[in-house]
């Protein structure tokens, strides 16, 4: 079963995500920030990480940055899930090596959309 | 209460094909409600009454796009598209000269997710394209949908569904909340309204329809007359894209299924007079050369009698 990551300081969108996660046949490990989320890297290297974007101690474009370099060797999807909803933040985002951008709120329809375009899931 | 519900689905019949159940009662009514509450309609019998009066009002149209709008979203199901982009569009251009521009129908458009699709379908596969000209016509009932669509604007929600992410930063530009489809991919359909039960008045000769998730609402006899309406506009070797849920089988259609691609249906070669009179012959009661019981007559005009007796039958296959 593949490992999906929910990194998000609230507690009820991480409740959320990873629902949706577990429903797509995820197994699923949350985070609240970056700090926390690499640690739970050091541990097992996720296959899917669904990540927030404003963050305390360490945000997601931080971790983004700092995760594409510890693991560049892994092939880890990175979705941003936000309410950042600008076609710049997008842009920063799919260039710093996030292979999704989902904008807040959204459904588990969407979600799936999203990974089957990065090839995770076939209905 | 019950004569009511049964006028408004004759209405519905009429105006659009589509047949509700009685079980869709309370549907009818959830949908009708913000409708009724607009006109300050106190129920579906004054609602009635009110369509038959004006029947060609703008309460009408409401009334009719409320009831026949589906939920609909970017590269719905995504595989009819994946089968544009992988079979349909590599043979159109095999087989069709240079010079000729591909034509293709949206035949359900709605609020024009399905044509900016396809759009955007072709402007991925420019490189097989070419300077080849290609046309999109998409059509809906009504027209507040159609105008909607024309607009090209869609919220964030909407905008999620099916597309990607360097899909949506790629083809739409962010207009204050709402994401709006770039005008030059927007200028590569053109939309109008059309209701599948009327006359396709201009329309055609088109390569390739999309009629998908409307037919289901239709019974067998309309789901018929409207197939050879469209098969009466497509090229010889057309392709026809169904919905998911949908097929011909059963029906008398002009079209063959796809071995391949589910939902996917050839137009069936047209068959020469000789060759339906073949067929019924075939399949008629054979009528013996020295028969003259039947056609009273022998030697030639007994013959020439049986060929317009087969020829009267297959008329009814043509």
């Amino acid at each position: 079963m593949k490992l999906a990551l929910v990194v998000d300081d609230s507690r009820v969108v991480r409740k959320f995500g990873s629902q949706m996660l577990e429903r797509l046949g995820f197994t699923v490990a949350a985070a609240a920030n970056g700090v926390e989320a690499l640690q739970c890297c050091s541990d097992q290297v996720p296959d899917l990480i669904l990540l927030d974007w404003n963050m305390p101690t360490m945000d997601g474009m931080e971790f983004l940055v700092r995760f594409r370099l510890l693991y560049a060797g892994h092939d880890t999807a990175i979705i941003f899930c936000t309410t950042e909803n600008d076609m710049e933040r997008m842009h920063q985002a799919l260039e710093a090596g996030a292979n999704e951008f989902i904008m807040k709120p959204y459904d588990e329809d969407i979600l799936r959309d999203k990974l089957q375009y990065i090839g995770m899931f076939v209905s | 209460m019950a004569g009511e519900f049964e006028e408004f689905c004759k209405f519905l019949k009429m105006s659009s094909g589509m047949v509700l159940s009685d079980n869709k009662r309370y549907l009818v009514e959830s949908k009708l409600r913000p409708i009724l509450a607009k006109h300050g309609l106190a129920d579906l019998a004054e609602l009635v009454r009110e369509m038959s009066r004006r029947p060609t009002s703008m309460l009408v149209d409401e009334v009719t796009q409320v009831m026949t709008i589906n939920e609909t979203y970017f590269f719905r199901d995504k595989q009819p598209f994946d089968i544009m982009a992988e079979t349909i569009l590599p043979q159109l251009i095999r087989t069709r000269p240079p010079g000729r521009p591909i034509r293709i129908w949206s035949a359900a458009s709605a609020t024009g997710q399905e044509p900016y699709s396809l759009a955007i379908i072709l402007d991925q596969s420019r490189h097989l394209i070419g300077n080849r000209a290609v046309d999109i016509v998409a059509t809906d009932l009504s027209q507040k949908v159609i105008d909607r669509a024309r607009e090209g604007c869609y919220s964030q929600f909407e905008v999620q569904r099916g597309l990607s992410t360097p899909m949506l930063l790629k083809y739409f530009n962010k207009v204050g909340e709402k994401w709006c489809i770039r005008p030059e991919l927007k200028s590569a359909v053109t939309f109008r309204q059309i209701n599948l039960l009327s006359p396709f008045a201009g329309l055609g000769p088109f390569d390739v329809v999309f009629c998908r998730n409307v037919l289901i609402y239709f019974d067998a006899a309309t789901k018929s007359q409207v197939l050879r309406k469209i098969r009466s506009v497509m090229t010889d070797d057309g392709y026809l894209m169904l919905g998911a849920a949908e097929s011909t089988l059963g029906l008398p259609t002009d079209f063959e299924a796809d071995p391949q691609h589910k939902s996917l249906l050839r137009c069936a070669k047209r068959r020469s007079v000789g060759e339906v009179l073949d067929s019924v012959a075939a399949r008629a009661p054979a009528i013996p050369a020295a028969d003259h019981s039947i056609t009273g007559k022998s030697g030639t005009e007994g013959a020439a009698i049986r060929r317009m007796v087969l020829a009267a039958q297959a008329k009814r296959n043509i």
